[in-house]
């Protein structure tokens, strides 16, 4: 019926709605989900990293940032950048290059996809024959040298990709120089690494996998020198002058080759296993980078001894007499070092190490003492420990961003002072339009503040709220302390940590009151906790109150975990929040929800049991609400758990499958002999089994009752001044939805402020409403006279925002998964309606009121619904008419979790979790946009052969 | 003419009484009426007996609106149920296969505290392989029982046939409303959910919309078995629901389309407890001229008097027809040509 009451098309709304309205995914904030491959331009200062679903990303200074993404979906397995170019040549792990340009174009530099190509071998040669295993892009841009699995090295000219094919160097043409004594046939068999002579680029050194190392003459098609290693070739770095090599090995050797114009053929000057003698790692990359002083550094990934360090994701840095293995919390991808790009400039001076591990990117500085990390402006490993819920808040008034600030530098003393090494391109987006506050609730009971005003999401403050309680882990248990003489000098780095000690501590819900910095976070073992920010230590006792939300019911047991123990006795906290208020839910089950009013000093929490509020001024218990139905077992017997649903469900087929073997037996009773029912039942446990495995997905349709299990599980809270009772006295209200689609409203007397502490905050509940439709209730919220709704708490007296209007009739509006509401207030009769899943089979999961600017007009904006469904797409739909205004499709709709994280702005903005350690950051607004803009400079082509010194000049340049 | 009067509720007394009383109110002393009253779902349901009108005195709240009419113009189908003016039917084989056959318009009985609780409707628009049904949940405790799955069909396209999914019914639980009403079976494909296609929708999708749609559902199906489509023999009837062979008098009232609309409002009434009172329903807030569920029951009286089909009805015609057109008729000669006009009820 509705879709003929739909009005037509309004041209007029439709232009505004085009004025407001727009979808774009704007960034990825966070760290790529499995890196595959790492590579840097020290000409344009960029760093690369790809993906194993195909992703590159590229990052320069703060700000600049780009993205690009092979259709094949393929592992990158090799990042090339074309010297002094802003170009690059990516391999996949199907055989595939890729050549990706950054080009100019309005005003900013995209990342674009130029070529693609595929090496093919003559017909009938093996796949081998063209798999490539090295990638060297020649200093003289024109070709590509590819070395393969069958040891030949193919050059392919570059940007056409065009095989050169007389150019190929062949195992055969290699072998014919070099005496038999010290190679044989299989010598040449697989390229392990090509590295160009770093001060004669017409000299090529190629290593082969079974250690056999050739320098080749690309004049005169002959090799100059060949070192005849023993050992499994792993990696291959030239020393700055050429005057050696370094070769390192499958068996956790390194060794140094002279190249010297006399010999052809050289002895190793030195071979060395570092952490042997027993059996070691092999050593899959290594620097040798020389200073001034003389003392070289060399620097190398793995290497360990096997036996008792072979599980470490070690990388080494020894400098005289100063070693360390920086000890990752992952595997190690690849790594760079940031050095000396100039030329000219004699040695390389090592400035920093940037290691790409798998779940999180690490910057050591080298040329701090104790080699401190560096603390990343991006790339933040969102997922330390898993997410478990996120808020954001909106426009934070400046003094509390520099509390939150300072707060968190004391937190961040450990780190270097270095400026961001890797500073490529030039940021020229917009200023964010102001500041805003992401807070992240992890597994392991903390709580971290980002600043996502703009691209680079950052790490501002981390808070923890597991001093308050006693766990098993021993606050002083710290993995670094290693004594002085440990042997590998191990020193772990990075914040990688996933275990968490005690799951009831994760965060489920956070609240921040941004005008009073108030902050109330509650966990997974019913503890909610209301904290103060103060920019000092501090040493005191957190407040304890118990919140019993069964009441008198009788005869439940609880069988889920215990609730948290808490500290006896004054705690000392660091500067930052400080909790003041400890309520634990009884039972302790996970908290659902939870509201804060600032300015009634009022926190509300709900669980699967009921709901409770709190006087955190006179630290006192208000009252609780329970709101279990007496049938509900499940919720009463433990946390959530699929565990517990899975036996449920089980349990009800086992029930089921024995209730109709009853029947069947009944129907065939009387007149049947014995054998007949056994038969019968034969043939039905066939069936039955037969019914299991030729099941297809099956749906039950059945409408919701009372009795279904959790309805009593607290949604949403809600606080309100509105007319409750009568519509002359309007009153503060506290209002709870719950799964079942009941909605409680109840009336408040908070004493005015110069009693606030004399006289205790009375409850009474005025009004109960019951969804026929059952569906859990997700939202409400109170519109004044003017259908605006009511402003935050403290908004009005921060002159942030108009009072509402206490003139007009209010207007409730409940949002249940299934439709959207309005009801008058305070006689609750049905104003409006629209009923979403019966329509399109979508259900509410998350919803908020947005604030939409009009691109064209300063002055006009509007409040609407940001509406998130089970599909994945977000609906904007209209207050206080709920018509839907526009819909897009956002997350797929398998991807359950990326749409339990999300999380929308009050400026039409939102973020959901592409995957555990990455956020996707999305706009519906046409005013408020941040996303990447950025220039990379192209630098001017001059003739090959000064291509080093110009590049090298400029380069200075910009560093001075 | 109204009349009011209070009654106490906790003694009632009988029938009887009250009977008489309501003919002394009238001052009708020797005239026989028929007694209804409106239930919380605003239906009309009859008063004959003491059973009936203790229930109706116990759902009163405060108020408890009487309807009496003189019993030989009386509209029996105004009633919430249409039991006893229907014809035979084809598919009545579980509903009292030997009820009244032939005596399509003898009175048997007053209706009783019946509730319907399925019906097929919109039979003369659409097209014959199809059925629409109707569930209606309220009122009954029986589960919906029933569950769907995902299936294809073959469907004539302008291209030739084609292999295309579909949803379909692949349980029903025994002893549910879906399997008593025994309008719905296993293998028939669900195709419209309350007038809303389901073609490309995932199983989900049209789990949430039949869910949400619970207590008032409406489905389209195409039956696995086609024996037993209702048949006509021409359309010519249109939208008057009226069957050309029928030999029900013409002033026989349709009232599908006032309990479509009328209900499917009364159906989601929420409830509200002020200040720990007595649960209420929820009343609309404004009655607005387009929508006929703000009607009084007096209208809703006047209204069934009239042939009137619903526009959403005549909109799924649109929809079905534009989606089904290939189908054909083909009259299905024989005793079983009987035609299926209205509402069906089971116990």
């Amino acid at each position: 019926m509705r879709r003929f009451l739909r009005p037509g098309h309004d041209p007029v709304r439709e232009r505004l709605k085009r004025d407001l309205f727009q979808f774009n995914k704007t960034v990825e904030h966070g760290f790529p989900h499995q890196p595959s491959a790492l590579g840097y331009s020290p000409f344009l200062r960029l760093m690369a990293i790809g993906t194993r679903s195909g992703a590159i990303k590229l990052y320069g200074a703060p700000g600049v940032e780009f993205m690009g993404l092979h259709e094949e979906n393929n592992t990158v397995m090799q990042i090339h950048f074309i010297p002094d170019q802003c170009q690059l040549v990516t391999l996949l792990d199907d055989n595939s290059l890729h050549l990706w340009s950054l080009k100019q174009h309005g005003g900013a530099s995209e990342l674009r996809e130029e070529h693609r190509f595929t090496l093919k071998g003559p017909p009938g040669s093996p796949p081998s024959a063209t798999q490539v295993t090295a990638v060297l892009p020649h200093s003289s841009r024109e070709v590509l040298y590819l070395g393969t699995e069958s040891g030949n090295v193919f050059v392919v000219e570059l940007p056409s990709f065009r095989v050169l094919e007389d150019r190929t160097i062949t195992p055969e043409a290699v072998l014919q120089w070099i005496p038999e004594d010290n190679c044989n046939r299989r010598s040449c068999e697989l390229v392990e690494a090509l590295r160009e002579h770093p001060k004669n680029p017409d000299q090529i050194l190629i290593g082969y996998s079974r250690g056999l190392v050739v320098l080749w003459d690309l004049q005169n098609n002959k090799p100059t020198h060949h070192f005849p290693g023993s050992q499994q070739l792993e990696n291959l770095y030239w020393q700055r002058d050429g005057s050696k090599f370094i070769s390192c090995h499958y068996d956790g050797s390194y060794t140094q080759w002279p190249v010297s114009s006399d010999s052809r053929q050289a002895e190793p000057l030195e071979n060395t296993v570092p952490y042997g003698p027993f059996p070691c790692k092999a050593i899959s990359k290594i620097y040798w980078q020389t200073t001034k002083n003389g003392l070289p550094y060399i620097i190398f990934q793995g290497g360990m001894p096997r036996a008792s360090y072979g599980d470490r994701h070690s990388i080494s840095v020894i400098h005289g007499s100063q070693q360390t293995a920086f000890d990752f919390t992952s595997r190690v991808i690849d790594f760079f070092i940031i050095f000396s790009s100039d030329p000219a400039a004699e040695f390389d001076d090592p400035s920093a190490l940037v290691v790409l591990a798998e779940e999180e990117l690490v910057v050591i500085d080298l040329k701090s003492a104790g080699w401190p990390a560096v603390h990343p402006p991006y790339l933040a490993s969102l997922h330390c420990s898993a997410i478990t819920c996120s808020h954001h808040v909106s426009n934070i008034p400046l003094k509390l961003w520099e509390r939150i600030i300072s707060a968190g530098s004391k937190q961040n003393i450990h780190y270097s002072t270095m400026p961001w090494p890797i500073d490529g391109g030039t940021n020229v987006a917009p200023d964010p339009p102001q500041r805003d506050l992401l807070l992240t609730g992890h597994e392991d009971g903390t709580v971290r503040f980002w600043d996502a005003s703009g691209v680079c999401l950052h790490l501002l403050y981390k808070l923890s709220t597991v001093r308050v309680f006693l766990t098993d882990a021993d606050p002083n248990d710290n993995m670094n302390t290693l004594g002085e003489d440990e042997w590998p000098p191990l020193r772990k780095v990075g914040t990688f940590d996933p275990y968490s000690d005690d799951p009831r501590l994760g965060i489920q819900k956070i609240y921040l009151c941004k005008y009073s910095g108030y902050l109330a976070v509650a966990g997974t073992a019913g503890q909610v906790l209301v904290m103060e920010l103060n920019d000092e230590d501090a040493e005191h006792m957190v407040d304890h109150a118990e919140a019993d939300l069964l009441q008198d019911q009788e005869g439940y047991r609880w069988k889920g975990h215990e609730k948290l123990k808490t500290r006896d006795g004054p705690v000392r906290f660091e500067a930052g929040f400080q909790p003041f208020v400890l309520v634990q839910c009884q039972p302790p089950a996970v908290v659902t929800s939870l509201a804060l009013h600032s300015e009634w000093k009022l926190v509300a929490f709900g669980t699967s049991h009921g709901f409770g509020l709190f006087d955190h001024q006179q630290k006192r218990l208000v009252f609780v609400k329970c709101t279990l139905h007496p049938s509900d077992q499940l919720a009463l017997e433990g946390p959530l758990s699929r565990v517990k649903s899975l036996k449920k469900s089980l349990r009800q087929s086992f029930r089921r499958i024995r209730r109709s073997r009853v029947s069947s037996r009944k129907r065939r009773g009387g007149g049947g002999n014995a054998s007949e029912v056994q038969e019968a039942n034969a043939k039905f446990d066939q069936d039955a089994l037969q019914e299991m495995e030729l099941a297809p997905v099956q749906r039950k349709i059945e409408a919701r009752s009372a009795e279904d299990s959790f309805t009593g599980f607290v949604r949403t809270l809600y606080f309100a001044d509105t007319f409750l009772r009568d519509s002359s006295r309007h009153c503060p209200s506290l209002w709870a939805g719950t799964n079942g689609g009941t909605v409680y409203a109840f009336c408040l007397r908070v004493p005015p402020a110069e009693r606030r502490m004399d006289e205790p905050v009375r409850a009474e509940q005025a009004k109960e409403i019951q969804l026929m439709h059952r569906a859990p209730v997700v939202g409400i919220l109170v519109l004044d006279g003017r259908s605006t709704p009511l402003p935050e708490p403290l908004e009005v007296a921060h002159d942030l925002s108009k009072s509402p209007d206490m003139q007009g009739s209010h207007q409730l509006l409940v949002v249940s998964e299934e439709q959207f509401k309005v009801f008058t207030l305070p006689k609750v009769s049905s104003k409006l309606k629209l009923k979403l899943t019966a329509l399109e089979g979508c259900r509410v999961r998350k919803v908020t009121v947005a604030n939409f600017g009009s691109c064209k007009t300063d002055d006009y904006s509007e409040n609407d619904l940001a509406v998130l469904t089970n599909l994945g797409d977000i609906q904007i739909i209209s207050l206080p008419l709920l018509k839907l205004q526009i819909r897009y499709p956002c997350i797929r709709k398998e991807d359950v979790s990326g749409i339990a994280s999300c999380v929308f702005t009050k400026y039409g903005q939102g973020f959901y979790l592409i995957s555990p350690s990455e956020f996707e950051r999305f706009s519906l607004s046409t005013k408020w946009l941040v996303e990447p803009r950025c220039i990379v400079d192209m630098p001017e082509v001059t003739s090959n052969n000064h291509v080093h010194n110009k590049s090298g000049t400029e380069n200075a340049a910009r560093k001075s | 003419e109204f009349r009011r009067f209070s009654l106490e509720r906790s003694k009632p007394g009988k029938f009887e009484e009250f009977y008489g009383l309501l003919q002394h109110v009238h001052k009708i002393p020797n005239v026989d009426v028929l007694v209804g009253y409106t239930d919380i779902h605003g239906d009309l349901l009859p008063i004959n007996n003491d059973d009936n009108y203790h229930k109706a005195v116990s759902t009163a709240n405060p108020l408890l609106r009487i309807f009496i009419q003189r019993k030989e113009d009386a509209d029996y189908s105004a009633f919430g149920t249409d039991t006893m003016t229907r014809k035979k039917n084809v598919l009545s084989n579980v509903l009292r296969p030997d009820n009244h056959k032939k005596k399509p318009h003898i009175v048997i009985s007053m209706p009783q505290d019946f509730r319907p609780v399925s019906s097929i409707i919109d039979v003369d628009i659409l097209p014959e392989t199809h059925r629409r049904v109707r569930l209606y949940k309220y009122g009954t405790d029986k589960p919906l029982g029933f569950y769907i799955r995902d299936g294809s069909s073959v469907r004539v396209t302008p291209h030739g046939l084609e292999k295309v999914p579909g949803i379909f019914i692949s349980r029903l639980v025994p002893g549910g409303l879906a399997q008593s009403t025994g309008l719905l079976a296993v293998n028939d494909e669900v195709l419209e959910v309350n007038g809303i296609e389901v073609s490309g929708k995932s199983l989900d999708q049209v789990t949430d919309m039949m869910i949400a749609n619970s207590r008032n559902l409406i489905i389209t199906v195409r039956p696995a078995n086609q024996r037993n489509n209702v048949v006509r023999n021409s359309r010519t009837s249109g939208s008057s629901g009226q069957s050309t062979e029928s030999s029900l008098p013409s002033s026989t009232p349709n009232i599908l389309g006032n309990l479509l609309q009328g209900e499917e409002e009364s159906d989601e009434e929420d409830i509200i407890i002020e200040d720990s009172g007595e649960p209420q329903q929820i009343p609309k807030a404004a009655p607005t001229s387009e929508s006929i569920e703000s009607l009084s029951q007096i209208e809703l009286l006047h209204e069934s008097t009239q042939n009137g089909f619903l526009p959403s009805s005549e909109m799924n015609l649109n929809h079905s027809a534009g989606s089904f057109s290939m189908e054909c008729e083909v009259p299905e000669p024989g005793p079983k040509s009987l035609e299926e006009d209205g509402t069906i009820i089971t116990l």
